[in-house]
């Protein structure tokens, strides 16, 4: 669970805990109920092992074609703030409301 | 009542009399949004992707998170339908956020194969191109991340092609994995395909990432590329006299029998009609559906973020336990713990799986592991398709290396379905364009005198796609040897 012990430890040798998916959950947060923490531990065992593969690509250098596509900083049309609100589940005078606080 | 489905059936307002029945669960949405002017579309009835914006009607993504959420802006693609004259007739079923290759990923439930009954329609576009081959729709627009246009239209016995990233606006298009998504044509045809592309193409100053096709002058297979000026409909002319096809062996060997059969069939049809095919084997591209995966999830992880129940998507109210979870629940004084409540409520397993991992692969100590080496990985393979491109015109595979599964089949273990993209992942990780054509002899071709119109049919042989990849911005040449197939 101690975060410090998820990230050095290798997954490889160890395997994916339940424990480990809820660290992740957390970081992303996204809860996820018990029976399904067990799940996705052994399937990214499975997925992760796939990935390993990885290791073997050389180093390789990207030659991307980039070209400057900044535009004129001229005042076009957004949405307004109706148009903004509009598929927000809560709203109060005008703005976003968001989960209580206290 | 017999509406006709051919782009006949639409009187002067381009409504159909009646709506012929969706007995595959093709559509999410059948809403008609008319053209806004007379153009080479008029009277062709194009559906959508349900992950591509449109004013006013709903755009859920598959996902529970955005059943009710109505875009206030039309996406790019749909601007210029409506300008040429099509008429959009609905939104189509998908895996949750583009996320599977079944669509069984679909909040909304699977979409059954018109050609193919009882089995997937692929994924994730699976709606769209199901919409096409049960005719309930001229044409279609999809989105390919790693697939999920080619994927299906393989699996429904009907033409889909995945355009070079960067020559479609994805403007309004919900992201998934920005880097490796652009939103292309399914048809019945290679020059309806054609056709389509011809619409949505080109520069959108809305979308940065988009050139011209003519305006690409840096690497060295574009002097192939017609340019902006060529039609890519009447690119579909069947002559492959003359052209090199290079067959990718690498793909061929993790193949079916029944799909090698019918795709070597394919091959042998195109040398008949004066092309040459050659073996072509890529080092690179054992790595590229790990390093799809990571770079994807990696993607997706981040871009999902914005799901948070705020904005749009399920209110804490919605969510079980939120509110209600008794008196104690001032804990609540975390939003984040809000945040992962809506999240695990809105979200659907497969998506999980994928902010999860991408998460994970991300995460400290993992990021040069995964993420760095999945970055070189694509260099590699790009690299590698770029030389490959020097002694060939085209690059040939099947476009899955299975026929279609039943419904419910392989759902239950990812790592299988992820093996399923092995053909059709590198094409998005080299940013290039791709086709998949109905082999000979399957359901969809015409070749052979087999009817495009059959739809179902026990004993019939299962839909197998044909993949053909070009260099960039070459669609009109993926096009011309696909419509040799028809």
């Amino acid at each position: 669970m101690s975060e410090e012990r998820t990230d050095e430890e290798s997954v490889t040798e160890e395997g994916v805990t339940a424990a480990d998916v809820r660290h992740v959950a957390g970081l992303a947060r996204v809860d996820v109920a018990a029976d399904e923490s067990e799940r996705f531990a052994e399937q990214f065992v499975a997925i992760l092992e796939h990935f390993e593969t990885l290791d073997e690509v050389p180093e390789t250098d990207a030659e991307p074609d980039l070209t400057n596509v900044l535009r004129a900083d001229e005042v076009r049309d957004g949405l307004s703030q109706e148009e903004a609100l509009r598929n927000a589940p809560e709203t109060e005078d005008g703005y976003f409301k968001g989960p209580r606080v206290s | 009542m017999a509406s006709e489905r051919s782009s006949a059936a639409t009187d002067a307002d381009g409504d159909y009399p009646t709506e012929p029945d969706d007995e595959y669960g093709a559509f999410l949405t059948r809403e008609v949004i008319e053209s806004s002017a007379d153009g080479p579309l008029s009277g062709v009835s194009v559906a959508l992707k349900d992950n591509i914006s449109t004013e006013g009607v709903r755009t859920t993504c598959g996902s529970a998170m955005l059943a009710d959420y109505v875009p206030p802006y039309d996406a790019t693609v749909v601007e210029r339908l409506q300008n040429s004259g099509a008429t959009i007739v609905g939104k189509t079923n998908m895996d949750e956020f583009g996320m599977g290759g079944t669509t069984e990923t679909s909040h909304f439930g699977p979409t059954e194969n018109p050609r193919a009954p009882g089995r997937v329609a692929g994924g994730s576009s699976g709606g769209s191109a199901a919409a096409v081959a049960a005719d309930l729709a001229d044409a279609a627009l999809g989105s390919d991340t790693g697939g999920s246009i080619r994927n299906p239209a393989a699996f429904c016995g009907v033409v889909g092609l995945k355009p070079t990233y960067g020559l479609v606006s994805r403007y309004g298009l919900v992201a998934y994995a920005n880097s490796l998504e652009q939103i292309g044509p399914i048809a019945p045809t290679a020059e309806g395909v054609g056709t389509v592309l011809d619409a949505i193409a080109g520069p959108d100053d809305r979308d940065a990432t988009t050139r011209a096709a003519g305006d690409h002058g840096t690497t060295e297979q574009d002097d192939t590329a017609t340019g902006p000026d060529g039609s890519y409909a009447a690119a579909a002319t069947g002559d492959v006299e003359g052209t090199t096809i290079g067959v990718l062996t690498d793909l061929l060997e993790g193949s079916d029998e029944q799909v090698v059969e019918a795709f070597e069939d394919s091959i042998d049809v195109l040398e008949a009609r004066g092309a040459t095919a050659e073996d072509v084997s890529l080092e690179s591209i054992e790595h590229a559906l790990a390093a799809y995966y990571v770079i994807a999830m990696g993607e997706a992880s981040s871009n999902l973020a914005r799901f948070d129940g705020v904005r749009y998507g399920l209110g804490g109210a919605a969510v079980e336990g939120s509110e209600n979870s008794g008196g104690n629940d001032g804990e609540a004084g975390d939003w984040n713990e809000a945040y992962a409540r809506v999240r695990e409520a809105g979200f659907g397993e497969e998506v999980k799986r994928r902010i999860l991992l991408g998460t994970y692969a991300l995460s400290a100590g993992y990021h040069d592991k995964y993420y760095a080496k999945a970055q070189d990985a694509r260099a590699w393979v790009k690299r590698d398709f770029d030389a490959a491109f020097e002694d060939v015109d085209v690059l040939a595979s099947p476009t899955m290396p299975v026929v279609p599964p039943e419904i419910g089949e392989r759902i239950d273990d990812p790592l299988q379905l992820y093996l399923m993209d092995a053909n059709t992942v590198p094409v998005n990780l080299a940013n290039l364009p791709a086709i998949s054509v109905p082999a000979v002899g399957t359901p969809g071709s015409d070749y052979d005198g087999d009817d495009a119109s059959t739809t179902g049919g026990g004993d019939e042989a299962p839909p197998v796609g044909v993949q053909f990849i070009g260099g960039a911005f070459d669609e009109e040449t993926v096009i011309r040897v696909g419509s040799a197939l028809e």
